[in-house]
């Protein structure tokens, strides 16, 4: 039965003027994230978000990723180290005059 | 390629910035390490390597400083010699050559359906920083990237530098950055879902 709905549903998604495929729509992610499709494309991608439920939970998920490495990744950027060892900034300043 | 300023010939200790001002070296140092020792961590993974990292950026910057145009803060240049030295370093390496990632990146079936496990809930960011542990696993999730995909997820998600300027810094197309960048973090995504379905780790 699964089987069979996915088999539609691609069917559909090929064949319906004015659809994309979940593969499509993956081409189509970072630049609709970045506000760079066209405007037949986007909205041709967000007719996919309405009806593909992977696809939007697929984008949810993504868009959290990033938010979640920036905001990791991001406090390690404002963390700076306090374990800078001592002989490392003799030996930047000794290779002054190497 | 993107090179930090010209190098010149031995300059005379001490150097100066662009006014003629005696710089203070060693307060530029410790001024400037710890968040240099930072990134160079971030980017090279490796402890020994960022410190090399750090030294050779350094020198670059202490030969470099008398024709520092002061077009940027210092700082920022700073940032960019780090990071030029540091991709030097990983091209050496080859750590920056094309790597599979297919094994991470998203499903399709037969008709171009998605494969994708139904999500009964998305943690929230909140939820997911405050733990200690899950940073960490977080971490580690981006260690798990390939360098070359890595490394476009780190210049332009984090550095926040522009898609031009990545290309430029790593010597490909702007659509292959695009590329790389969309695939980094489609696989982080699959890697962080146990995170992201606030599973426990096991």
């Amino acid at each position: 039965m699964k089987q069979l709905m996915r088999r539609l549903k691609g069917t559909m998604l090929r064949r319906m003027h004015g659809m994309i495929t979940c593969r499509e729509f993956e081409e189509f992610v970072l630049r609709y994230l970045n506000d760079e499709l066209e405007p037949k494309q986007k909205k041709r991608f967000e007719w996919h978000l309405r009806i593909c439920r992977e696809c939007r939970e697929y984008l949810a998920a993504y868009k959290r990723t990033v938010e979640i490495g920036k905001a990791v990744l991001g406090r390690e950027d404002d963390s700076v180290p306090d374990d800078v060892p001592e002989d490392l900034i003799k030996a930047v300043l000794d290779s002054r005059n190497a | 390629m993107v090179t930090p300023p010209k190098k010149t010939k031995q300059e005379a200790v001490p150097p100066t910035d662009t006014d003629g001002v005696a710089v203070d070296e060693e307060a530029l140092v410790r001024d400037n390490i710890g968040w240099m020792l930072g990134l160079a961590r971030r980017l090279m993974r490796d402890e020994s390597q960022a410190e090399d990292i750090v030294q050779e950026a350094f020198l670059r910057a202490f030969k470099g400083l008398a024709d520092f145009e002061g077009r940027s803060s210092l700082q920022s240049w700073l940032h960019r010699v780090t990071v030029n030295v540091a991709l030097s370093k990983l091209r050496h390496l080859k750590r920056l050559a094309e790597q599979p990632i297919d094994e991470h990146l998203p499903e399709f079936d037969q008709y171009d359906c998605r494969v994708e496990v139904p999500w009964s809930r998305l943690a929230s960011v909140d939820e997911i920083v405050e733990s200690r542990d899950t940073l960490s696993r977080i971490s580690d999730a981006i260690g798990e990237l390939p360098d070359a995909y890595r490394i476009v997820l780190q210049l332009r998600d984090i550095e926040e530098y522009a898609t031009s300027e990545v290309a430029v810094l790593l010597d490909i197309s702007e659509s292959n950055v695009k590329v790389r960048l969309h695939r980094a973090r489609a696989a982080l995504k699959k890697l962080l879902e146990p995170i992201l379905r606030g599973e426990e780790p096991q």
